[in-house]
């Protein structure tokens, strides 16, 4: 994986490229293409979001709107109770965030580094459930969650996914790759187990912690099946249950759907644009080996 | 004792929210029972049932050409972008990124998205084509149109995600075998066929897993956008489990599909590692 992030360096060295030509102006030219169908929905959302109701329903291609009509925002976030859901949206995430990196950091080095009898056929019975489908089991699972009385509650949204197979592959792949003798070295001091792991393994962590927290934010933040399961209490709903809310069976209002939608992927974005790297990082990382 | 301690938590959890759920699922499968009172044992009655039953069939037979419609199209067209975006061309990171946003955004959100431009009265797509001077398409309210345009849309939505783990793959190939090719005189097409190709190997193959998985569990996307209708026309697998479990109540016979299906899936993922190590023991 070193080699790869210097190979893809190599174009950029601040001075302009110059324009392809031949084979390569029509690759490109292709790819600009693909490009703008690929974020055409994202500013047909925005587009939307903005425009007078009057020119949406006429039938016509605009593609820009007259005018930008900002309270469209307003006017769709008091129709339903938007504040509690980007409240439950956001304690959902985080607390899943912390509890996820947690739990998967410590398991994934214990996997990787400990032996002790069982180990093997217990990673593999874990990271095997990557291959069951939700549905199968949210019956059973919504049941347990009841019983333990975690209903409409963020916690039932978030402790039965805190253990994430990917995640737990993903964070074993990376503390295979850090030397036995650090931690031979921190046993022969004295340090108790705990200890290596919080004093010498935690601050190696960065990249793989960094990796797991953006994609635990993302899942959760997107989260969509278990909640509608889980949350009932429309005043517990996320905000992809809200958005769902919105589509009427006979009659949707597109402007204010558009807007609530625009305003629900705006965390995600901004997460994205500032941790590119961590996003393509992480999924090349688990995809590739 | 310390591994144990160490791994408790998510071993906790796995047994709690995972495991116990799965052997349950397994016995439920075997029973009738409506989550009110204690399941009645039935034994196979409700795989008899299921193999009768007209609607398991065609969600089953959506699952399929849902899957056959995406997979393959999307594996295509991903490798190609990545193909090209691997190439020095101008603008090539924001390229990369926009490719990958889609991948990003929650699946309800690009739903909700994509049936406003499907909207077969008020869709931008119906309004470009009557600006044409051509009649818009039912996109989502005809049964003939409204898989293909889930297809498209999940096209749309899941092109980044792979495309990455291709770049990844591509920009793993050490640029000395390009350059030895070039050497040789090999050019475009063949250094694609024997040098790209044969190493993106095992890529091609963990994408098509689990594109594979992802397919034939669609449900957010499927069940926003067109709830599985018009009819029965979009209904897949796992939202007949769905709907037997929470609306019908039919636990027993939700679980027996569920359990189907993932034996299906077991048995395709092993078939598809058999064939892969067959075929690289003997390249």
């Amino acid at each position: 994986m070193a080699t790869t992030t210097q190979t893809s360096r190599s174009g950029k060295t601040g001075r302009l490229p110059k324009l392809p030509r031949g084979k390569d102006a029509v690759i490109w030219l292709l790819l600009v293409a693909g490009a703008l169908v690929m974020v055409f929905p994202l500013y047909w959302m925005f587009a939307t979001a903005v425009r007078l109701k009057s020119e949406i329903f006429n039938g016509q291609f605009n593609l820009f709107p007259s005018q930008l009509a900002w309270s469209n925002f307003s006017d769709a976030w008091s129709k339903l109770p938007w504040t509690q859901f980007y409240i439950n949206s956001t304690a959902i995430a985080l607390i899943a965030v912390v509890v996820t990196v947690f739990i998967n950091l410590l398991a994934g080095y214990t996997f990787a580094k400990y032996r002790f009898p069982g180990r093997d056929i217990i990673f593999l019975a874990m990271i095997s459930t990557l291959l069951i489908p939700i549905q199968v089991i949210m019956v059973p699972e919504f049941l347990i969650t009841s019983k333990l009385g975690l209903v409409n509650s963020w916690w039932g949204v978030l402790i039965p996914r805190s253990a994430e197979a990917f995640g737990l592959f993903m964070v074993r792949q990376f503390m295979v790759n850090i030397p036995d003798e650090l931690i031979e070295a921190a046993r022969l001091d004295g340090a108790s187990e705990f200890q290596i792991f919080r004093k010498v393994i935690l601050p190696l962590s960065g990249p793989v912690i960094a990796v797991l927290t953006i994609f635990t934010f993302m899942w959760r933040w997107n989260n969509f099946a278990w909640p509608l399961v889980v949350l009932q209490d429309k005043s517990s709903y996320t905000v992809p249950l809200g958005l769902n809310l919105m589509k009427g069976q006979y009659y949707t209002d597109w402007i204010g759907v558009m807007s609530m939608s625009l305003v629900s992927i705006i965390p995600i974005l901004v997460v994205f644009v500032l941790f590119q790297r961590y996003f393509i990082q992480g999924i090349a990382n688990t995809g590739i080996k | 004792m310390i591994p144990y301690i160490f791994i408790a938590p998510n071993l906790v959890v796995f047994t709690v929210f995972i495991f116990i759920p799965i052997i349950f699922a397994f016995y439920v499968r075997l029973t009738q029972w409506s989550l009110i009172g204690t399941p009645t044992f039935v034994g196979l009655e409700n795989y008899t049932k299921m193999f009768g039953d007209g609607n398991f069939w065609k969600s089953f037979y959506n699952t399929v050409i849902y899957t056959v419609g995406t997979v393959p199209t999307s594996m295509v067209l991903r490798l190609l972008v990545a193909v090209g975006l691997n190439r020095k061309l101008p603008g090539r990171t924001l390229l990369r990124s926009i490719y990958f946003v889609p991948v990003v955004i929650s699946l309800v959100a690009g739903a909700l998205v994509a049936a406003w431009i499907f909207n077969d009265n008020y869709g931008v797509i119906n309004d470009m084509l009557g600006a044409m001077g051509l009649k818009g398409v039912p996109w989502l309210s005809s049964a003939k149109w409204a898989m293909l345009t889930l297809i498209i849309t999940t096209l749309w939505l899941r092109l980044g995600f792979n495309m990455v783990v291709y770049l990844a793959a591509l920009q793993g190939i050490p640029a000395d075998l390009y350059n030895a090719a070039q050497v040789d005189g090999a050019t475009g097409w063949k250094t694609f066929r024997h040098i790209t190709w044969p190493l993106l190997g095992p890529t091609t193959f963990l994408l098509l897993v689990l594109n594979v998985i992802y397919s034939m569990y669609v449900f957010d996307l499927i069940f926003v956008m067109t709830g599985g209708g018009p009819g029965f026309s979009t209904t897949v697998l796992v939202q007949y489990v769905y709907q037997e479990a929470f609306q019908q109540g039919d636990m027993g016979y939700a679980s027996a599909i569920g359990v189907f299906l993932y034996v299906l899936l077991m048995a395709f993922t092993l078939f598809q590692w058999r064939v892969t190590r067959q075929s690289e023991g003997t390249s």
